[in-house]
C-alpha cells in the first residue's frame, strides 16, 4: 500500500505539493509514483529562475523501466531545485514525501483550487 | 480483453507482494520490491526467475533430426551426445526471425524445445505446419504442465544442489549448455539445463506444474532470491542477449541482429530461410551503445527506438536501459554497417543529441563487466 499523508496536496500527475510557511509551494512525486517507476536513475529538473504554466512538463524523472515527466502542478516561478537529489535519485524510493524535487512561487492570480487532497487522491490511484 | 494467464506460482508471486505486469498475456512479477537488488543477487549470490510461461515442447519420431536440419538455423549437427543444447533462430522463408529457441536432444527420436511465451503458439503452429508439408510424420506436444525455474549466479548450482541433493551427482559435471533428466526428485522428475539468461552460471530446471512451487520455497529458504522480469531484462542486456520482439522479429534476419552466430551457413543444409540470408547477407551492424557521461553526469537513459546518428547514416536503440553493474546507461542498436566498436555516435533523448560509445557485446559476463 502507498502511502498519502493527509497535510499534501496531489495531482492526477501524481505529484505531492507542500505549501510552505512563506507561501512557496515544494513538489515531489508521490509514493505510489516512485512504487509505479521502480528504482530510480535519473532526474532532470528545470532552472532555477524558469517561469512555468500549470501542467507544463517541467523535468524528467527515469527509472531502470522508464521515462516520466514531471509537470508543474500551479503556473509560478521556478526559485529552487533539489541538487542533491539529482545527484542520489533513489533517494526518491527510499522516501518520497521527503524528497521535494522543485519549489514553485505561485504566479499572480494562480491558487491551489484546483489541487487534490488526500482522500481525492487516493480515490484516483484505487 | 481476455483474461490474463497465471503460471503456476501466481500465488506465491502475489504472497511475496511482487508488483505484477502483463507480460505476453501474462500475469508475471516485474520485481518483489527492488528491481536493482535483485540484479545484483544474480551477479553476487543467486537469483531465481519463474520462467514458467515459456513453453516446453516435445518432438519425437524416427525422423526428428531430420526435422530439425530443416527448420532451425543453427547446426543440428551439433548435437550429438543426449542433454546437449543448441541456441537457435527458427526462420520465415524470407529469413526473418520467427522466434528463438533452445533445442534439446535427448536421442535420435526425442528432440525437446523451449520457445518464448509471446510466441509458443505461433511457433507450435509453425512447426505443425513444417512437420506436415515435410511428411516428417513426428508427434509435437506442447508440455503446459511442465513448469521452469531458472536459477542464475555464482553460487546458484550450489543452491540447487544443497535442495535437490539428488541433483548434485547427475548435474556437477554438466558442461554449458547440457542438460540432464533427474528422475524421481521430490519435487518430482527433472530436467535440469546448466543454461540461462542473465551472463552468469545457474541452472534451468523444468520441473513438474504440481511440485513447482514446493520447489521455489525450498529454493527461497536455501536462500535464492526471487527475482522478477525487470531484472531478467537488465541482467541479459548486460550479457548482450537478445529479446525476441525488440531485438530482433520476423522481419529482421539475424545476420541483423547480432545473432550470425547462431547461423550456419557452412554445412550443405536446405533449412528454411537460407536462400533469403544467403541472398540478403548481412544489411546493418548490430552493436553496443554505452551513453558517454558529460561532467560526470549522463543526460537520460538510452531506450528502445531512440535515433542513433553515426557517420555512416542512422539507426536505431533496439533495447536500451540503466546498467546496474556498470552504473551505466547501455544499449543495444542496429545501426548502418560500417560503424564500428570505438566509434563515438550521438543518440536522440528527447530534445538532446547526446554521445554513446559504440562497444562490442556483451557488456558483461560472469560479474566482470568486459567493456
Amino acid at each position: 500500500m502507498s502511502q498519502i499523508p493527509n497535510d499534501l496536496k496531489y495531482t492526477a500527475e501524481h505529484e505531492w505539493i507542500r505549501v510552505e510557511s512563506d507561501g512557496t509551494l515544494s513538489i515531489g512525486i508521490t509514493d505510489h509514483a516512485q512504487q509505479t517507476l521502480g528504482d530510480i536513475v535519473f532526474l532532470e529538473l528545470p532552472q532555477v529562475g524558469k517561469t512555468v504554466d500549470a501542467g507544463e512538463a517541467v523535468g524528467v524523472i527515469e527509472s531502470v523501466k522508464a521515462a516520466s515527466s514531471i509537470y508543474s502542478p500551479v503556473s509560478g516561478e521556478v526559485v529552487a531545485v533539489n541538487a542533491a537529489i539529482v545527484d542520489a535519485p533513489d533517494a526518491v524510493n527510499n522516501d518520497a514525501y521527503a524528497s521535494w524535487l522543485f519549489k514553485l512561487k505561485l504566479a499572480a492570480g494562480a491558487d491551489t483550487s484546483g489541487l487534490l487532497d488526500a482522500a481525492a487522491y487516493a480515490k484516483q490511484i484505487d | 480483453m481476455t483474461a490474463l494467464k497465471h503460471t503456476p506460482l501466481h500465488a506465491a508471486h502475489r504472497a511475496l507482494q511482487a508488483r505484477m505486469v502483463d507480460f505476453g498475456g501474462w500475469d508475471m512479477p516485474v520485481n518483489y520490491g527492488s528491481q536493482i537488488d535483485e540484479h545484483q543477487a544474480v551477479r553476487s549470490d543467486a537469483g531465481m526467475f519463474d520462467v514458467s510461461h515459456m513453453r516446453v515442447v516435445d518432438f519425437t519420431g524416427p525422423r526428428v533430426r531430420a526435422f530439425f536440419e530443416h527448420a532451425v538455423a543453427n547446426n543440428v549437427g551439433k548435437l550429438k551426445t543426449p542433454g546437449k543444447a543448441l541456441y537457435s533462430c527458427l526462420l520465415n522463408p524470407q529469413g526473418g526471425v520467427i522466434d528463438d529457441l533452445i533445442v534439446y536432444y535427448f536421442g535420435e527420436e526425442f528432440f525437446r524445445v523451449v520457445v518464448n511465451a509471446g510466441t509458443a503458439d505461433k511457433d507450435i503452429a509453425w512447426f505443425e505446419r513444417l512437420n506436415a508439408d515435410g511428411g516428417f510424420g513426428l508427434a509435437i506436444t506442447p508440455r503446459c504442465e511442465l513448469a521452469i525455474v531458472a536459477v542464475q549466479g555464482p553460487n546458484a548450482r550450489e543452491k540447487v544442489w544443497a535442495t535437490v541433493p539428488s541433483a548434485r551427482e547427475a548435474t556437477s559435471a554438466l558442461k554449458p549448455f547440457n542438460a540432464a533428466a533427474i528422475a524421481a526428485t521430490p519435487f518430482g522428475d527433472l530436467t535440469v539445463a546448466r543454461t540461462g539468461y542473465t551472463g552468469e552460471d545457474g541452472f534451468e530446471v523444468i520441473v513438474p506444474a504440481a511440485h513447482v512451487e514446493a520447489l521455489w520455497d525450498a529454493l527461497r529458504e536455501h536462500g535464492v532470491r526471487p527475482c522478477g522480469l525487470g531484472a531478467r531484462d537488465t541482467l541479459r542486456l548486460e550479457a548482450g542477449m537478445n529479446l525476441y520482439g525488440q531485438d530482433m522479429d520476423e522481419t529482421v534476419s539475424p545476420l541483423d541482429a547480432g545473432l550470425a552466430w547462431t547461423v550456419d551457413l557452412t554445412a550443405p543444409r536446405a533449412f528454411v530461410g537460407r536462400d533469403a540470408l544467403e541472398r540478403d547477407g548481412s544489411r546493418a551492424a548490430f552493436v553496443g551503445l554505452i551513453l558517454q557521461k558529460e561532467n560526470g553526469k549522463a543526460g537520460g537513459v538510452l531506450r528502445a527506438h531512440q535515433k542513433v546518428v553515426t557517420a555512416h547514416g542512422d539507426g536505431e536503440i533496439t533495447s536500451g536501459t540503466f546498467s546496474p553493474t556498470m552504473q551505466e546507461s547501455i544499449a543495444f542498436a542496429r545501426v548502418p554497417a560500417g560503424v564500428a566498436p570505438g566509434d563515438t555516435v550521438a543518440v536522440q533523448i528527447r530534445d538532446k543529441q547526446l554521445p554513446a560509445r559504440v562497444v562490442k557485446l556483451p557488456f558483461v559476463r560472469n560479474g566482470k563487466v568486459l567493456v
